[in-house]
């Protein structure tokens, strides 16, 4: 496993300063395989994940793993909660609950993240993924996360 | 995909879901997923620890979107063999509840039961752990719909 340069926290701090995103996805050994990025568009941050084989889970349609989908979700929603936001540790997932919508096409998929309402403790976060048309999702979620046990 | 049914014969029958983790589902291949056992509505699947499905590098602990593509492939073998076919489905929806954090090194089971089917749709649960199924790790609960050719 290697290590990143810094400790995670200060990473992300300096990264909500340079907008080096892939410094922080690159640290991140999932985020790396799966191909996931962040990208600052037109000055809003949305997630990549770039189109690998790897990520299919039905070969014949063909079309992405609805697993590889979640993970887009998943990691959209904490580096909106790491780069957006003073949160100080690594958000832990409570709860998530995915719709999947349409079936992911083998190309680039994209993603945003919403923050409902972010509490002391508790955030909650909606997140939305899209391939051609940013109006015809193919997957959605909304998640818990715990921002701080004190 | 022909709507085949699956055989009666246990060792048979898990050969047969077991295409499902081989290269026809690269994604459930690329994470190593293998399944162990399935019933009559049930499925349990084994996801080793690997380095790349480490989401935090300072605990080792696997990433969530790698325990959710393991729950969502174990509710889907279930959700098979309780219709009793090799038949397309599609997950409609997944939710998760994490419960205490995967143990870094260790492997990770989910064990899956589809506990209805009508004649779309089909209701799951699943719970992930490991080694000890009394601390689970993780609980789902999910949807998924047969697709029609």
């Amino acid at each position: 496993m290697s290590t990143p340069s810094l400790p995670l926290a200060d990473l992300v701090r300096t990264v909500r300063q340079t907008r080096e995103y892939h410094r922080l996805t690159d640290a991140i050994p999932y985020t790396r395989f799966m191909g996931i990025g962040v990208e600052n568009l037109a000055g809003e941050m949305l997630c990549r994940m770039k189109y690998a084989p790897h990520l299919i889970g039905n070969s014949l349609l063909p079309a992405l793993h609805g697993g590889a989908l979640s993970a887009l979700l998943e990691s959209t929603a904490v580096f909106e909660l790491l780069l957006q936001t003073d949160t100080e540790r690594v958000p832990k997932v409570i709860s998530s609950t995915v719709d999947f919508l349409r079936s992911g096409k083998p190309q680039d998929t994209f993603s945003r993240a919403f923050i409902t309402r972010q509490g002391r403790r508790v955030a909650n976060v909606r997140v939305e993924a899209w391939q051609d048309d940013r109006t015809r999702p193919i997957a959605s979620s909304h998640a818990l996360f715990l921002l701080s046990e004190s | 995909m022909p709507n085949l049914p699956l055989p009666a014969d246990k060792a048979e029958r898990l050969a047969h879901l077991s295409v499902m983790y081989g290269e026809a589902v690269p994604h459930n291949h690329a994470l190593g997923l293998r399944l162990v056992d399935v019933g009559a509505t049930d499925a349990t699947v084994v996801m080793p620890y690997a380095d790349v499905l480490v989401g935090n590098p300072e605990t080792g602990v696997v990433a969530g979107g790698a325990v959710t593509t393991l729950i969502d492939a174990t509710c889907g073998t279930a959700v098979l063999a309780r219709m009793n076919a090799f038949t397309l489905i599609a997950t409609l929806d997944l939710r998760i509840d994490y419960l205490r954090p995967a143990r870094p090194g260790l492997e990770l089971t989910a064990h899956a039961e589809c506990y209805k089917v009508t004649r779309l749709i089909a209701f799951v649960r699943a719970l992930v752990h490991q080694g000890d199924p009394a601390l689970p790790v993780a609980s789902s609960q999910g949807t998924f719909m047969r697709v029609e050719d």
